[in-house]
């Protein structure tokens, strides 16, 4: 071995890439830092200039997000008994009666439903297809194949209006199941791909040899194609989900109340009555990024062998 | 333990075809060679008896029940694969029980006749392992093992050991066969190697571009082979023909090469035309007083014999002669031939023609 082995990094470049992977991350995660923290700052703090760095944190933006408030004189809060719960100790503090849950719980949950419900019907779907493209002889595979990835091709946004009235037409508007749809129809041709990709690597003699051991062709693919494709699976739902979780502009058009998601939402606390609540903002984005990171940490195990698309292998 | 029957067996792919028509039977417990050159459609055969490939025409009787179209979870047939497939997301022990799971046997059963077999494989320490990280051997026997313990039907063998090192192969090779014999079950093996077709085989059938060429005990392949092709594929060095135009009739026990006479088993079958004279090394015999003449070209030293390569009018023909014998090249020699051995062939066909030495093998190959 010579000291320019391709294999080996000398100490130096180790040390270059180390200091530049460090600066990259405070790069990037120094925004959300600033969002997290702000997120437990009281509402003077968030606004004060120069930028607090060190404060005395408070959940008041937590409980601003959940909750719908009144304002109530001194003279009022004295006729009240005083307060028993944490968070209303909170809002009377800044002089505010709780009144009763805000919406974001609500719209939280729909994002949950429908991002992750969108996502395993992507998967389940995209794997069950991409077996069948992968080693079954498809007629027109080819065709069929480019015609899914063809939907692609564009960005979804530009069928909106044709999408707004059919769903108007069949009463999807606004529900969870024509979010769900909606989203799986946009990742399907994704997820199809991939795992296709992923399936191809998987030698076929492991789901003969589970024929010919007495298994049929679907106890074969859950038994034994399945746990190889785990990988392939696992970061073809994280693409998936973080599509679904994202978006936006079909959010806005096609849910206004009962499925509405959080994206659509989050911006309207904004708005609200006078000033920017930026705590409760803050905490908003804090917990909307939270499900996608809980996830990417679950599956991490099988993700960084998945992210190369199957170029290592075993 | 059951006979499977070969009927006529075709297979196409599109519009190429694998398999064109085979026809043999595989006896009950015997060790049967699939032996061809790559390509000639044997993994295509083995994988249909197997009922992984589903035939385009033809018949295979396992066990006297016609499983022509019947998928292979349903033919109780085990299969060694060329690389050995096992699962990767199991440990050895998991993989061996795999098939008996599969028939839904109680635990306990599974348990033990998983510890019985890997027993017999001398690979119980490894159970608790995982496959991936086993030697070629191992995963050898672990995949022999979980073809054995549900004792199928019948073993399908492809190319077991083309995967290994190939001094581990010699071993493997005896070990297979030993346990083949403790076991007597039907096993179809398919390889390239004649060598290993002749040693290890009971029977073999000889395919070359998807038909069959001959079938039977390796010995009748080896002294009476039907074809030209079988001639020239087994043993090494290849049977010798010499060529040459002439007519051969029936009841006729001599040929005439060039100004030779040689005398050849008594013919059953007219022919004329371009023909060939195929005789095995060991039957060529150094004569001076021969009049078929060679001059030496090449000697080539084995310990006990030697391979001596000559030019003769009708063609190079290669002497398996002791090695005491002193040959040096350029001497000019004759050639003299084992008359009950030998072998005519029509080259146009490229078949054997009839003889009263071969016509028994050739009636039922
Ligand atoms: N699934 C398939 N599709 C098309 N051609 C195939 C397929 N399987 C095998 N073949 C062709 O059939 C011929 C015989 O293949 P195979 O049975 O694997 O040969 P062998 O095992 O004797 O080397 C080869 O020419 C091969 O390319
Ligand atoms: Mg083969």
């Amino acid at each position: 071995m010579s000291a320019h082995s391709v294999t080996a990094a000398s100490r130096k470049a180790k040390w270059v890439a180390g200091i530049l992977v460090v600066l990259y991350a405070v790069l990037t995660l120094l925004p959300l830092l600033w969002i997290i923290s702000t997120s437990f700052k009281s509402g003077p703090d968030s606004i004060s200039y120069p930028p607090k760095v060190f404060f005395q944190p408070t959940l008041e933006g937590y409980v601003n997000l959940f909750t719908t408030q009144a304002r109530a004189s001194a003279e009022d809060l004295a006729t009240l008994t005083p307060p028993e719960a944490w968070y209303d100790e909170i809002a009377w503090a800044d002089g505010m009666i709780i009144v009763g849950p805000s919406r974001f719980g609500q719209r939280f949950l729909n994002s949950v439903i429908i991002g992750f419900g969108s996502t395993f019907l992507s998967i389940v779907l995209g794997t069950l297809s991409a077996y069948a493209f992968s080693r079954f002889r498809v007629p027109l595979r080819d065709d069929l194949l480019f015609f899914i990835l063809s939907t692609r091709m564009m960005p979804p946004i530009v069928v909106a209006i044709p999408i707004f009235l059919m769903f108007r037409s069949l009463g999807l508007s606004d529900t969870h199941a024509g979010m769900i749809l909606l989203y799986t129809a946009v990742n399907l041709s994704l997820a199809v791909w991939l795992l296709k990709g992923f399936i191809d690597e998987i030698p076929r003699d492991y789901e003969e040899a589970a024929l010919i051991d007495g298994y049929t062709r679907f106890q074969a693919f859950v038994k034994v194609v399945l746990p190889q494709a785990a990988t392939g699976i696992a970061s073809t739902a994280i693409f998936c989900l973080i599509f679904a979780w994202n978006e936006y502009a079909f959010a806005v058009l096609l849910t206004s109340g009962n499925a509405q998601t959080a994206p659509p939402f989050i911006p309207t606390i904004l708005s609200v009555g006078g000033g920017i609540d930026w705590p409760a903002v803050a905490a908003a984005a804090t917990l909307f990024l939270l499900p996608v990171v809980v996830f990417t940490i679950l599956l991490r195990k099988h993700l960084l062998r998945g992210i190369t698309f199957g170029a290592v292998r075993r | 333990m059951a006979e499977i029957v070969i009927r006529n067996l075709r297979k196409e792919f599109g519009s190429f075809t694998a398999v064109k028509g085979s026809t043999f039977t595989v006896g009950d417990g015997e060790f049967f060679m699939l032996l061809g050159p790559s390509g000639c459609g044997k993994t295509t055969t083995l994988r249909m008896i197997a009922g992984l490939e589903l035939p385009t025409s033809g018949e295979i009787l396992i066990g006297g029940e016609d499983v022509s179209q019947r998928p292979a979870s349903k033919r109780d047939i085990a299969m060694v694969f060329q690389m050995f497939a096992l699962y990767p997301h199991m440990n050895v022990r998991k993989n061996i029980s795999y098939p008996l799971v599969s028939q839904g046997m109680p635990r306990d059963r599974v348990a033990t006749k998983v510890t019985e077999v890997a027993r017999t494989l001398d690979i119980a320490h490894l159970l608790d392992k995982g496959v991936g990280g086993l030697s070629g051997g191992d995963r050898q026997r672990v995949a022999l093992a979980r073809a054995i313990v549900r004792e199928p039907k019948a073993f399908m063998l492809d190319e077991p050991l083309g995967a290994l090192d190939a001094e581990f192969r010699e071993h493997m090779a005896e070990e297979l066969r030993s346990l083949h014999n403790r076991m007597g079950a039907t096993t179809v093996y398919v390889t390239h190697d004649q060598l290993e077709a002749m040693q290890m085989g009971d029977k073999i059938v000889i395919m070359n571009h998807g038909v069959v060429e001959q079938f039977g005990v390796p010995q009748d392949l080896y002294d009476w082979p039907a074809t030209m092709f079988v001639a020239e594929f087994l043993g090494s060095p290849p049977m010798n023909f010499l060529r040459f135009d002439g007519i051969v009739g029936r009841g006729m026990a001599a040929v005439t090469l060039g100004e030779a006479v040689i005398d050849v088993p008594q013919q059953r079958e007219d022919a004329h035309g371009a023909l060939a004279l195929g005789v095995r090394p060991e039957h060529v015999h150094l004569d001076d007083a021969a009049p078929t003449r060679g001059r030496v070209i090449a000697a080539e030293y084995l310990g006990t014999s030697q391979i001596v390569t000559l030019a003769t009018p009708h063609g190079e023909v290669k002497a398996r002669i002791p090695s005491a014998r002193a040959v040096r090249s350029g001497d000019t020699t004759g050639l003299s031939f084992d008359a009950r051995t030998l072998s005519l062939f029509d080259v146009a066909t490229g078949r054997a023609l009839s003889s009263a030495a071969n016509q028994t093998v050739l009636a039922h190959g």
